[in-house]
C-alpha cells in the first residue's frame, strides 16, 4: 500500500493553512454579539436623551433617611434634565465605544452597569420635581427579596439533589395560607412552624412521587401548584371569607439590631428586619456552607450529578433525595409565610403572583448557588420594590406598565444575561437502582 | 487472595444468563475473563460486587464462603469493582470522589479535605498512582480518571480487582501505563479479573484465561500456549479470521472536500477547528482519536445535522453549505450513526419500517399521503435476507434485534443505497465478533465498488484493519495524516493523545 503516498501529495495544499480561522469564527460571533449589546446600548441612550430629559423638570430628591433615624443624611437633590442627559451621554460613550471596539469579555458587566444606569435614569425622570424615599425603596427590596432568595434556596436543594422541583409557587402559596391561618389561631411562631411544614409535606409528595414512582417531576410540579392554588382559593372563599378572624394573624414586628442597626442607609437595610429576613439571611449562609463543606452537602451533590456512583459507594441515593427535597420544601413553606406573617398578616388568592417562579429564575441566574441567587433575588426584589414606590409617586407610567417590571426584568435576565450556567448533571432523571 | 466461583447460575425471565459457572481467580495473579457481548460476564460480575445474587452456587474466599446482600457487603469482603464507565462525579475534585461514601470529617460532620487529600496522596504513592487530589475529574484525562477509580477501591482496601473492560477507552499508550499498574498490584499480592473481549490484550497481562459463551465456562487456556485465532473460535463458537482481507485501495475522484470546517459549541467554543480533508472515491479513510476529541461533531457536520460555523463542504464538487440533511442524505451520504439506537433505529418500529426510515416519502414506498405497505416489505424482506439480518422478520421491532443484527439492519438500510460517499461511525461498537466480520467485509465490498468511505472509530485495531489512509483529530482538530501503511498504532496512539506533533 506504500505506493499510495505519492498519490496523496498531488492533492492541493493551499487548503491546508489551519491556525489562523479558528481565531477568525470565534471574532466573527464575538463581533456580532458586541454589535448587538452596542445597539442596545445606543438605543437606551436614545430614549433617556429624546423621551426622558425634555419631559424631566426641577430636581429629583432622594430620601436617604427615615425621619427618626439616629444619624440623618441629607436627601440627595439632583437637578433632573441635566443629569439625565449626562446619564444619556455616558450610555451613548458606553454604546458607541462597545458598537465599534467592544469591552471584549467585559461587555456582560458594561451590559449590566448600562441596565443600571438606565434604571437610574429612569428613577430621576419619574421623581422629577417630587421627592423619593430612596431608602424605603431600598429597604423595601431587601423584604421583597426574602422569598424569591427563599423560593431559589428550596429549588436549589432539591435540584442539587438531582430532582427538579418547579413546585416552588405552590409551597409558597401553600406557606402563606397555613401561615396566616395558624398564626392567626394560636399565634406568629406556631403560623410559622406550620408553614414550614406544610412546605415540607408538599416537598414529601413530590419527593414520594418522583422517587418512589419516577413520576415526570415537571408534571408533579405543575401537579401542586393548581392543587395549593385551587385548595387555597376554594378555602379562602369557603372558609376565611365567613371567618374572617381566621384571617387576620399577626405580623412579625421588625427587629433593630443594637448599633448596627443605627448605620446609616445600611442600618435599616440589614439590621432592622424581620425575623423571616434574618432567617433567609442564616439560611443562605448556612446552606452554603453545608451543601460544599459538610458530609451531607459532598453526598448531596454526588446524588445530583451521578447517583450510579453515589450508589456504588454505598449512598442511598433514594434517602439522600428525599432529604434535600424535604429541606428544600421547608424552606420554601417558610418562604410563604412571608407574605402573611411578614407583611399583611392577611391571605389573598394568588397573592404569591408568581414569586416561586421568579425565585426558579433566581437559581438558575445564580448557577444553583445559594449565594448567587441571593444576588439574582436583590436584582428581581429591587424591580419589584421599585415598581410598587413609584406607584405611590405620581409617576406619568400607568400603574399596570409598573407592575409588569418584575416579570419584564425575569424575562430580561433569564433570556439575555444568563451565560448558560451548567445545571448538576441529573438533575431530574430518576435513579433506577438494578 | 483467592477467589473461587463454584456453580454460578443466575436466570432472568427468559434468560439464562449463568449457567454453572465455575472459575478460580488465583491470589497474585491476573484471570481474563474473555467472551462476547452476551456470554454473561456482566451478570458474573454483578454477582461477584453484590449487584445480583445467584439462584444457585457458592462465591468462596480464601476458603471461606460468602454471601453477598449488597454491594456494601462485597467492598467488606475486599473485592474492588473498577468500571467500564468510570462511577466519578464529574465536577468534584480527584479526592472528593475517592473518600465519597467514607469521608473523613471533623465534628459536626464538616469534611477534612486536608485528610482527604492525605490520604488520596498515600495510595498514590503506595501503588505508583501519581495524581493530583485536589484536580477536578473533569480536567483529567481518561488514563488518569482510571486511576482515580482504581484508587477508590484501594482506599477502600480492595484486595480483589476486578476490572470490566478497561482499557476500552484509553489510548494506546495509556493502555501500556495501564498495564504497568496491573504488575504494580499483582506485585503487591492483588488478585486481579481482568474483563475484557480484546484478545491481544488478554494474552498480554493474564496468568490464567477463562472463556465464556452463552453463559456458560466453555474453556480455560493458558496464556503462554494458545492463540488469538483459537480464543476466538472458542469465544464464537466457530472458526474466525480476524484479519480484514481486502486488496489495494484504487482511489479515484475526491468525493468529499471539507476545507476550514469550523464548528461551534454552545458557549461559541470550537469543537472542529479547521477541517481539510478529502476522501476519493474508492478508498476508506479512518478517523482515529480518542472518544470526544470532535469525530461525533464531524461525521454530524458532514450530514447536515449541525451547523457549520465556517468552512466549506464539498460533495463531488457541489457545495453542501445550508443543504437540509434529508436533501445531503438522499443525495450523496450514506450514515451509519455512532449511537445505532439513538439515531440509527427507531426501537419500537418494525424491521420493516426503520428499513425504509430515510426513503419512506418517496415512490414506490408512498404515493400521495399512503404508504405502500406491501412495497416496503417486499424491499424489506429483500434486504433482511442480502444483509443476514437475524431473525429475518420484518415484522419484529427493531428493539427486539440484538446489537450486530441492528447494526447489521442499519447497515443493510445505508449500504443498499447508490450514494457515493459513506460514513461509518463506530460500525462496530459492542457488537459480536461474527456481525464485526461481516460489518467489514461489506465496507471493503463497497470501497471496491469505487465509493468513498470515511470509518470514525476509537478502535485502533479496527482503524488498522480497514483504512487505506488515517487521520487522526485530537481536540477538534486532525493533528496527523498518515497513510497506513506508512505508520505504526504506536504512532497513531502518540497523535492521539496529543503529544506529537
Amino acid at each position: 500500500m506504500s505506493n499510495q503516498g505519492s498519490d496523496y501529495q498531488e492533492l492541493p495544499v493551499e487548503s491546508y493553512t489551519s491556525g489562523e480561522s479558528k481565531s477568525k469564527v470565534l471574532n466573527k460571533n464575538k463581533i456580532r454579539r458586541a454589535r448587538i449589546i452596542g445597539v442596545i446600548l445606543l438605543i437606551l441612550a436614545g430614549v433617556v436623551m429624546f423621551v426622558l430629559a425634555p419631559a424631566a423638570e426641577g430636581n429629583a430628591t432622594f430620601g436617604l433617611s427615615f425621619p427618626d433615624d439616629r444619624f440623618q443624611l441629607d436627601a440627595l437633590s439632583v437637578p433632573s434634565t441635566g443629569s439625565l442627559y449626562i446619564l444619556a451621554l455616558v450610555l451613548g460613550f458606553l454604546g458607541g465605544t462597545q458598537f465599534l471596539k467592544g469591552f471584549q469579555s467585559k461587555s456582560t458587566i458594561i451590559l449590566g452597569i448600562s441596565f443600571a444606569l438606565f434604571v437610574v435614569a429612569v428613577m430621576i425622570w419619574a421623581t422629577a420635581g417630587q421627592e423619593f424615599s430612596l431608602i424605603s425603596m431600598l429597604v423595601s427590596t431587601i423584604a421583597r427579596c426574602t422569598p424569591i432568595a427563599l423560593g431559589a434556596l428550596s429549588g436549589i436543594l432539591c435540584e442539587r439533589a438531582g430532582v427538579v422541583n418547579i413546585g416552588i409557587e405552590g409551597m409558597l402559596l401553600g406557606g402563606a395560607f397555613t401561615g396566616v391561618v395558624m398564626g392567626s389561631l394560636v399565634g406568629g411562631w406556631v403560623g410559622l412552624i406550620s408553614a414550614t411544614i406544610v412546605g415540607g409535606m408538599l416537598a414529601l409528595l413530590l419527593a414520594f412521587l418522583a422517587i418512589n414512582f419516577r413520576v415526570d417531576q415537571i408534571i408533579i410540579g405543575v401537579v401542586i401548584n393548581i392543587l395549593v392554588l385551587g385548595l387555597t382559593s376554594f378555602l379562602t372563599a369557603q372558609v376565611l371569607v365567613k371567618r374572617p378572624e381566621w384571617n387576620d394573624a399577626p405580623i412579625f414586628p421588625a427587629i433593630k439590631i443594637p448599633i448596627l442597626g443605627d448605620i446609616p442607609i445600611l442600618g435599616p437595610m440589614f439590621f432592622d428586619q424581620t425575623i423571616l429576613v434574618y432567617g433567609m439571611f442564616g439560611l443562605v449562609v448556612f446552606t452554603t456552607y453545608m451543601l460544599f463543606r459538610s458530609r451531607w452537602g459532598l453526598r448531596t451533590r454526588s446524588v445530583g450529578e451521578n447517583p450510579k456512583a453515589a450508589d456504588s459507594l454505598g449512598i442511598s441515593v433514594a434517602k439522600t433525595r428525599y432529604l434535600a427535597v424535604i429541606y428544600g420544601g421547608m424552606v420554601g413553606g417558610f418562604a410563604g409565610a412571608w407574605f402573611t406573617l411578614g407583611t399583611v398578616g392577611r391571605f389573598d388568592e394568588g397573592m404569591t403572583g408568581g414569586r416561586g417562579f421568579i425565585g426558579l429564575a433566581a437559581m438558575i441566574f445564580g448557577a444553583w448557588n445559594p449565594i448567587g441567587a441571593f444576588g439574582a433575588a436583590l436584582i428581581f426584589g429591587f424591580s419589584d420594590s421599585l415598581q410598587q414606590k413609584l406607584a405611590l409617586i405620581n409617576t406619568p407610567i400607568p400603574t399596570e406598565f409598573l407592575s409588569m417590571t418584575p416579570y419584564l426584568v425575569t424575562i430580561i435576565v433569564v433570556a439575555g444575561l444568563v451565560g448558560r450556567a451548567r445545571p448538576p448533571a441529573a438533575d431530574g432523571q430518576p435513579f433506577e437502582k438494578q | 487472595m483467592e477467589l473461587e466461583l463454584r456453580g454460578i447460575t443466575k436466570r432472568f425471565p427468559g434468560v439464562l444468563a449463568n449457567d454453572d459457572v465455575s472459575l478460580t481467580a488465583r491470589s497474585g495473579k491476573v484471570l481474563a475473563l474473555i467472551g462476547e457481548n452476551g456470554a454473561g460476564k456482566s451478570t458474573l460480575m454483578n454477582i461477584l460486587s453484590g449487584i445480583y445474587r445467584p439462584d444457585a452456587g457458592e462465591i468462596i474466599i480464601d476458603g471461606k464462603q460468602q454471601h453477598f446482600a449488597d454491594p456494601g457487603d462485597a467492598i467488606k469482603a475486599g473485592i474492588g469493582m473498577v468500571h467500564q464507565h468510570f462511577m466519578l462525579v464529574p465536577v468534584f475534585t480527584v479526592a472528593e470522589n475517592v473518600v465519597l461514601g467514607v469521608e473523613p470529617t471533623f465534628a459536626g460532620n464538616i469534611l477534612n479535605r486536608k485528610k482527604a487529600n492525605k490520604e488520596v496522596e498515600e495510595i498514590s504513592k503506595k501503588y505508583g498512582l501519581a495524581v493530583d487530589p485536589k484536580a477536578l475529574i473533569e480536567d483529567l484525562p481518561v488514563g488518569l480518571q482510571q486511576r482515580v477509580e482504581i484508587i477508590k477501591v484501594l482506599l477502600r482496601g480492595a484486595k480483589i480487582l476486578v476490572f470490566d473492560e478497561p482499557t476500552a477507552v484509553l489510548t494506546p499508550q495509556e493502555v501500556t501505563e495501564f498495564f504497568g499498574i496491573v504488575h504494580e498490584l499483582k506485585s503487591r499480592g492483588a488478585t486481579i479479573i481482568f474483563i475484557t473481549h480484546k484478545l491481544k490484550e488478554a494474552l498480554a497481562i493474564a496468568d490464567d484465561i477463562t472463556v465464556l459463551r452463552g453463559g456458560k465456562v466453555v474453556g480455560n487456556a493458558d496464556p503462554k500456549t494458545t492463540t488469538q485465532e483459537e480464543l476466538a473460535s472458542l469465544m464464537v463458537g466457530r472458526d474466525i479470521d480476524l484479519t480484514v482481507k481486502k486488496s489495494l485501495a484504487n482511489p479515484g475522484e475526491v468525493v468529499l472536500d471539507m476545507a476550514g470546517v469550523s464548528v461551534m459549541d454552545d458557549y461559541g467554543r470550537p469543537i472542529l477547528d479547521s477541517i481539510d480533508m478529502q476522501v476519493r472515491s474508492g478508498e476508506i479513510v479512518g478517523v482515529a482519536g480518542i472518544q470526544g476529541n470532535g469525530q461525533t461533531e464531524l461525521v454530524e457536520v458532514i450530514t447536515g445535522l449541525i451547523p457549520l460555523a465556517s468552512g466549506a463542504i464539498r460533495l463531488k464538487g457541489q457545495d453542501m453549505a445550508g443543504s437540509s440533511p434529508r436533501d445531503i442524505h438522499k443525495d450523496g451520504v450514506a450514515h451509519v450513526p455512532e449511537d445505532r439506537n439513538h439515531m440509527g433505529m427507531i426501537g419500537s418500529f418494525t424491521l420493516a419500517e426503520n428499513l425504509v426510515l430515510d426513503s419512506y416519502y418517496e415512490k414506490p414506498f408512498s404515493k400521495g399521503i399512503r404508504m405502500q405497505r406491501q412495497a416496503i416489505d417486499e424491499a424489506a424482506r429483500v434486504l433482511v435476507k442480502d444483509y443476514d439480518v437475524r431473525p429475518p422478520h420484518i415484522e419484529n421491532t427493531g428493539g427486539a434485534l440484538s446489537g450486530g443484527n441492528a447494526q447489521k439492519m442499519i447497515v443493510a438500510r445505508e449500504f443498499s443505497r447508490d450514494v457515493p460517499l459513506v460514513l461509518c461511525a463506530q460500525p462496530t461498537r459492542g457488537i459480536d465478533v461474527g456481525s464485526i466480520e461481516y460489518i467489514h467485509e461489506q465496507i471493503v465490498k463497497k470501497r471496491d465498488e469505487g465509493v468513498a468511505i470515511l470509518v470514525v472509530s476509537t478502535e485502533l485495531d479496527e482503524i488498522f484493519a480497514l483504512a487505506d489512509r488515517i487521520v487522526v483529530m485530537f481536540d477538534g482538530r486532525i493533528v496527523a495524516e498518515l497513510n497506513t501503511a506508512d505508520t505504526s498504532p504506536t504512532e497513531v496512539g502518540l497523535y492521539m493523545a496529543g503529544q506529537a506533533a
